[in-house]
């Protein structure tokens, strides 16, 4: 059996060791027994963390050929590939023919023969991955400093990588990004070509020799946001390529293949397209799109990929389900805990208000869990009104939402962006690949919609056609793929907040407008100390808390069941205007999410006349408002 | 036997042209690895390497050829002088025989024979038809696989699996024979057998490596498409010393170019003149899987496919087509300069055949979207729909989620079957409409744009788009020039698009009156016409509109009638078969029952859903089968029964001075009748259909045209916008005030505000501003007064 360091550094050796041993042995299935191998050495504990990721290493301080693990977002897949699966060469020293195998391979060993009958072609499947969009700089730093790579020492490199695995260990990581964030305040509303994670500005800081961030410039690597940074891979899959979907967030562990000789044959290609009758029918952005030089975009050769239930790094990887019901039931136990300072740090942030402190908690554990023909359930979009113009509150505002989850993106509504955004994905026909858009975004990705920042004016058709996208992403959580021909509708599971002044011209499950407890003239130096965050320990606490409650089973008791439809039909006696059917499905929704925020998996009464008191307090508080609003002239 | 002379005749003929191919003699087994074992016969040594796939001179071979190839079509009169006789002998033999020895050596040879046997025997009409086509210009043959595979198996086996080799040997059959019964007729080049429907594949996404080099039909939607591509055949190279010239022909792609001189022996005096070689037409073009086929959460995969000689520029971007082809699969070049190359091929499809799906659809024949049900599909269709209950339980599959409303359901399932399409195009009427429209209007939050979304998700080709974001340019059509091309193009709105299907417009109240306008047009005639850029032309739009409103005031206010509520033009209210209030019925049992459904919505298990998710497959299924296979006909006491229907409609009415039905109103009985039949998959129409069109008629009219002021339903609501009692009403008051004035005496002008003061004090009842406005715009109607500010003046 090879050592470790054989099937971390040299896993096609293996590969090509049992392809061999098989030449014997028709039908040994030996591309199975391959595979199973390195998922069993992956189980191994810990063994995954041995492997370096794509993610936390610059590439080229990657060894190629090696094992290589890229947390990534499946961005767009391409057109299947046949290639020799296995094919016959000669042997440069002995002159005699060999049988090789082409697998996981992008370039063949000289002296193929072409007319061998031993040439077997295969299928596989390309898909363009890119780090999950919107990745909060702590779950990057989270991870890798989790990681336990050895890296190839390098003087130039060890340095950086030290500090930053050290970082992550003392607690003090927040202070360091803190100067940073004030230094650099958001400038995302008014260039969305700007970056908005304040974490890349630190990370450009310190991967500044970093090819990936002086090379993108001149080559789209079609990131879904704006100003997003970091290595994206062709990856290629060998089985099951079915069972993957377009925006899906997985863990791939993989060959890495960097061969200069890609991107030779990429230019070879396209210069001598004239002569090559075949190589006509690839334009010139088609080739620079599909064979990109492979030390920007390195190809990945899958072995094994699992899907991330969750992005968050403080969280038992393989999910909640299986064998960790220490951990859960640990957690389970701290919920009700944690959700109070939640709640208090909360309400400190929004100007005292605790209501609104409460709804935010219930729209950050919201998932859609599923959908009913067209329905999607589950969802609870906020809309926050009455946020102060001062001082740039919502953009603070983000900036802690964006510490506590794992992936978010804030959007500023100007008319500029809504004018000029691609928002929704489009088929680019020409480069034949999906044009990336800013809704593009991974399962339960947090969206900030900054509502403050639109004023009056124009919208021209983009404009119309972005409102209505983000409407429909709202109401059906789906976003229609725009492939000129025809659209194409793709679902999705993504947290829009709407932080506006009024109420927002979007629609929302759920508005809650914000009753500031400061008085106007302290609004300043209460902004601006807003930001003084918890200790880490606690925001790992609270990181922990959001991702755990999310992954929660729910259910209800035909008990429970009884006496809602009964709270319900009372209700409507009293007034029917009073409570719709559409209050009737919010109301379930806050008792859904209000018993996850506790921890508990199933609907007591006690919950629910909680749900309605909540609710109750909302609505007063909404016709309070309207009021107002009436009487201001 | 008597068939034997012919044989040996082609025998010989083919030896002599040369071209002809022996049939592959290899065992079926080889079929299932094509690309590892060679399909080719032995002789042709350079056919089992993986680089003759693709390649142009093997390409001729496969495909439709040229007309400039070797054999000219010139010889083929020559052997006309064979009577008909040995035809009429070889279809007399049984197929059956024919399979027997086929399986023999030197089968090939024979089978070709059959080929052409195929040919004219299933295709007899196909091939006069080709006659004419020949005469035009274009010989070309279509071959539909099916018809050879219901013939022989075998020989479609060998056609699927091996094209490239048995297409020419069909070429050679067809021109003899064609030339066998018309010996006297020119043909610009050979007769080109194509192939199409070929069952081996039908989705991009299942191509494989198996399928390499066999015969294919794919679907998709074509995306791009190349500028001509000059593709040299055949070289043509002189001597620069001696002037002598040689013709070399393209193999794979390349030229061996001579080095000697045959002639002059001078070494390297030949020179390629480029104006003297020959070429063919050849076009890229590229498809994309179309959106029905896909599995959900994947892109769509693309394909290139290359089209050759007449076939170029038969395809635009945006077509759906059926491509035939042989699928190709080329490594990349290897390059001399690098020791190792990319190990990936490239692959393409030869194309043989094109079929446009979209353009059968214009004329309204839906068979290539027809489904493919299986047996049992059909049978368990057939057995849901023989359920005396089985209106009901559609009814009830219909969006779930969405509670009761059972009426609006049943209403829409009707929507979803729609009536029978009849052409009165010879009496000057045109189509008459055969789809339902459907309105739903009522208080917001009452799930109207979930229905919608549900109805849009539910059927294949169905549009969602809303009042408020579209424009008459969104649901029609525009003009775009090609950034490409230059050309114009017309680019399909939501309303065209959703041809045979249903277009759902949500805030329809939303909607700009230009916008609304072009419904017209699509609601009654079905036709859209367009006249943008220079050009002008006329689609077809037979789509159901299933369209939701809300009401003006944020609440549906039951004072007033549907017109008022909604402010839409009653022309537009009119075209619409059933308009539906979808209102909050506040009462104890219905909130109980309403609860109930909503919380087992968040608390039912994965199984349940999963049951109604194959619901919602068989609801589809149901529905697309109805759709395709039953045109119900009225039946004789129908016919009578609606005849009665419509007269009591009317009579209704007539008793207080009002009338209750129009024609259209008649029509919408029938489509309603037609597609409660259909539900039922019976090609009748019964008295039973009339009698549940009829009851959802009346509960529609009930909800919508009911006059709250005299709780009647007065069919005027919708017709002219006002009930019949309002403009009653009108008229008194316009009398009223014309006596006020009159009583006045001469005064030409007067206050506006004192006239209104005298008719109130004049009048019993209260008299509004809004009445007293109408009753002066009567008055000024019949030109008796004018009104000018606040100033009436009289004219008289």
């Amino acid at each position: 059996m090879p050592s470790t360091d054989d099937w971390l550094n040299n896993p096609l050796g293996v590969v090509e060791g049992m392809f061999a041993a098989s030449q014997n042995t028709p039908n040994s299935g030996w591309a199975a027994k391959a595979v199973a191998f390195f998922k069993d050495r992956l189980k191994e504990k810990d063994a995954h963390t041995w492997v370096p990721s794509l993610n936390d290493v610059p590439l080229h301080y990657l060894k190629p050929n090696s094992l290589v693990k890229f947390r990534c977002f499946i961005q767009d897949m391409f057109d299947p590939e046949f290639y020799m699966g296995t094919y016959e060469a000669v042997d440069p020293s002995t002159k005699a023919k060999v049988l090789r195998c082409g697998k996981y391979k992008d370039v063949t060993e000289c002296g193929v023969d072409f007319n061998s009958r031993s040439t077997m072609t295969a299928e596989r499947h390309t898909f363009y991955c890119v780090p999950i969009p919107g990745e909060s700089p702590w779950v990057k730093e989270g991870y890798a400093g989790s990681s336990q790579a050895r890296v190839v020492p390098s003087t130039s490199y060890a340095p950086t990588r030290q500090k930053r695995s050290y970082e992550e260990d003392d607690d003090d990581m927040d202070t360091d990004t803190q100067p940073q964030k004030q230094r650099e305040p958001h400038t995302g509303p008014h260039s969305p070509t700007e970056p908005h994670g304040n974490g890349d500005c630190k990370r450009r800081e310190k991967e500044a020799p970093s090819s990936q961030a002086a090379s993108a410039s001149h080559l789209d690597l079609n990131f879904p946001l704006p100003g997003e940074k970091g290595p994206s891979c062709l990856l290629k899959v060998y089985e099951e390529w079915d069972g993957f979907k377009l925006n899906e967030a997985v863990e791939v562990f993989g060959i890495l293949s960097v061969s200069p000789a890609l991107s030779a044959l990429a230019d070879e290609d396209a210069s001598s397209s004239l002569l090559d009758p075949a190589g006509g029918m690839e334009t010139a952005e088609e080739q620079r799109v599909h064979s990109p030089p492979a030390s920007l975009v390195p190809r990945l050769h899958m072995l094994h990929a699992k899907p991330l239930p969750h992005n968050n790094p403080l969280l038992p990887a393989a999910g909640l389900e299986d064998n960790n019901s220490a951990f859960l039931s640990s957690t389970l136990r701290e919920m009700a805990a944690v959700r109070a300072e939640l709640l208090a740090y909360f309400t400190h942030v929004l100007l005292g208000d605790a209501l609104a402190a409460e709804y935010l908690i219930l729209h950050l554990v919201s998932n859609v869990y599923t959908r009913r023909d067209v329905l999607p359930l589950g969802k609870f979009t906020l809309n926050l009104s009455g946020c102060p113009a001062v001082a740039s509150f919502t953009e603070r505002f983000y900036q802690i939402i964006q510490q506590l989850v794992p992936s978010s993106y804030y959007l500023g509504m100007t008319l500029q962006n809504m004018n000029q955004m691609r928002l929704v994905p489009k088929k680019d026909y020409v480069a034949n690949r999906l044009l990336s858009g800013a809704l593009q975004l991974a399962t339960n990705t947090s969206l900030f919609l900054d509502e403050s920042q639109l004023e009056q004016g124009q919208l021209d058709t983009t404009g119309v056609r972005n409102v209505t996208a983000l409407g429909n992403l709202i109401s059906w959580q789906k976003v229609d793929y725009d492939f000129s021909y025809h659209q194409m509708e793709f679902p999705c599971n993504i947290n829009v907040l709407i932080a506006s002044e009024g109420r927002s011209l979007l629609p929302s499950d759920c508005q809650i407008h914000l009753q500031s407890q400061v008085a106007p003239p302290d609004l300043e130096a209460y902004l601006g100390g807003i930001q003084v965050h918890p200790q880490a320990s606690q925001l790992n606490k609270f990181r922990m808390y959001l991702s755990v409650a999310r992954q929660l089973d729910y259910s209800i008791a035909d008990e429970v069941t009884k006496s809602v439809e009964d709270d319900f039909v009372d209700m409507r006696k009293d007034d029917p205007q009073s409570i719709s059917a559409e209050d009737l499905h919010r109301m379930l929704v806050v008792a859904r999410l209000l018993s996850l925020s506790l921890g508990q998996t199933s609907l007591s009464r006690d919950s629910w006349l909680r749900a309605k008191h909540v609710e109750m307090l909302r609505r007063s508080r909404m016709e309070q408002n309207k009021c107002v609003n009436g009487n201001e002239p | 036997g008597p068939t034997s002379p012919p044989f040996q005749r082609r025998r010989g003929q083919d030896s002599s042209t040369g071209d002809l191919m022996p049939m592959p003699t290899s065992p079926p087994t080889d079929v299932l690895s094509p690309r590892l074992v060679p399909t080719v016969p032995p002789n042709e040594v350079d056919m089992s390497s993986p680089l003759m796939y693709g390649t142009p001179s093997s390409r001729v071979e496969g495909t439709p050829r040229s007309g400039v190839r070797g054999t000219p079509a010139r010889q083929r009169p020559d052997l006309g002088s064979v009577s008909k006789a040995p035809q009429v002998d070889l279809q007399s033999e049984p197929p059956s025989a024919d399979g027997a020895v086929a399986s023999e050596a030197n089968a090939g040879q024979r089978l070709v024979i059959w080929g052409t046997d195929v040919n004219v025997g299933t295709c007899k009409e196909k091939f006069q038809a080709d006659f004419i086509l020949c005469v035009v210009g274009d010989p070309v043959l279509n071959v539909n696989c099916l018809h050879v595979q219901s013939f022989d198996a075998e020989l479609y086996r060998q056609l699927i699996c091996y094209p490239q080799e048995v297409i020419p040997t069909f070429d050679m059959a067809v021109n003899e024979l064609f030339f066998e019964r018309f010996p006297d007729s020119i043909l610009e080049y050979q007769i080109q057998v194509r192939p199409y429907n070929a069952l081996k594949t039908r989705n991009m996404r299942n191509l494989n490596p198996e399928d390499i080099d066999q015969l294919i039909t794919i679907s998709g939607m074509v995306i791009r498409t190349s500028q001509l591509i000059p593709e040299m055949q055949e070289a043509f190279f002189q001597c620069q010393v001696c002037a002598f010239s040689t013709r070399v022909e393209v193999d794979r792609g390349r030229i061996a170019e001579p080095a000697v001189c045959r002639h002059c022996n001078t070494t390297h005096s030949l020179a390629l003149v480029h104006n003297r070689s020959l070429f063919s037409d050849k076009q890229m073009i590229k498809i994309q899987e179309s959106p029905d086929d896909m599995p959900a959460g994947q892109t769509p995969h693309t394909t290139v496919v290359y089209a050759h000689n007449d076939l170029v520029d038969k395809v635009q971007p945006g077509d759906r087509i059926n491509i035939t082809g042989v699928y190709r699969a080329v490594p990349m070049r290897a390059n001399p300069r690098q020791s190792n190359v990319k190990s990936v091929y490239k692959t393409h499809i030869d194309v043989i055949h094109f079929r446009k799906t979209d353009e059968k659809r214009l004329h309204g024949l839906d068979d290539a979207e027809q489904k493919l049900f299986t047996e049992e599909r059909v049978q368990t269709l057939k057995e849901l729909a023989a359920k005396p209950d089985v209106y009901e339980r559609l009814a009830s599959a219909l969006a779930p989620s969405i509670y009761e409303h059972e009426d609006i359901k049943k209403g829409i399932l009707l929507q979803l079957f729609g009536g029978t399409r009849k052409d009165f195009s010879q009496t000057g009427r045109g189509n008459f409409r055969a789809d339902v429209n459907i309105l739903l209007c009522g208080d917001p939050g009452t799930s109207k744009s979930q229905l919608l979304q549900y109805v849009f998700n539910l059927v294949p080709r169905g549009q969602y788009t809303s009042g408020k974001g579209s424009s008459a340019v969104g649901l029609t059509a525009y003009v775009m020039k090609d950034p490409e091309t230059r050309q114009l193009v017309l680019q399909t709105g939501a309303l065209v698009l959703s041809d045979n299907g249903i277009c759902c417009i949500d805030e329809f109240d939303k909607m700009s009156d230009s916008t609304r306008s072009v419904l017209h047009e699509v609601m009654e005639q079905q036709t859209l016409s367009i006249a943008k850029a220079g050009i002008i032309c006329q689609l077809n739009a037979r789509t159901s509109v299933l369209a939701a409103a809300n009401p003006i005031e944020s609440q549906w206010n039951p004072k007033k009638t549907t017109i008022e509520n909604i402010q839409l033009p009653h022309t537009l209210l009119s075209r619409f078969d059933l308009i539906f209030l979808m209102l909050d019925p506040q009462d104890e049992a219905y909130d109980r029952r309403l609860a109930h459904h909503l919380v087992s919505l968040y608390y039912q298990s994965e199984e349940q859903l999963e049951e109604e998710f194959l619901d919602m497959a068989m609801l589809r299924d149901y529905i697309a089968y109805a759709r395709t296979y039953i045109n119900p006909k009225l039946s004789e006491e129908a016919s009578q029964a609606l005849i009665e229907a419509y007269v009591d409609m009317r009579k209704i009415g007539s008793g207080r001075g009002m009338v209750s039905a129009y024609p259209r109103q008649l029509e919408s009985l029938i489509r309603l009748a037609e597609a409660h039949s259909k539900v039922r998959f019976s090609e009748k129409v019964e008295t039973i259909d009339v009698e549940e069109a009829k009851r959802l008629h009346r509960e529609a009219l009930k909800q919508s045209a009911t006059d709250p002021r005299t709780g009647f339903v007065d069919i005027s609501i919708l017709t002219t916008g006002m009930s019949a009692t309002a403009r009653k009403r009108r008229e008194e008051v316009a009398q009223a005030l014309k006596k006020v004035i009159q009583a006045k005496g001469k005064t030409p002008a007067m206050k506006y505000h004192t006239l209104l003061e005298d008719l109130r004090r004049q009048s019993e009842t209260a008299i509004t501003k809004e009445m007293f406005d109408e009753a002066l715009r009567a008055l000024s109607d019949e030109d008796y007064l004018t009104v000018t500010g606040k100033t009436v003046r009289l004219l008289a």
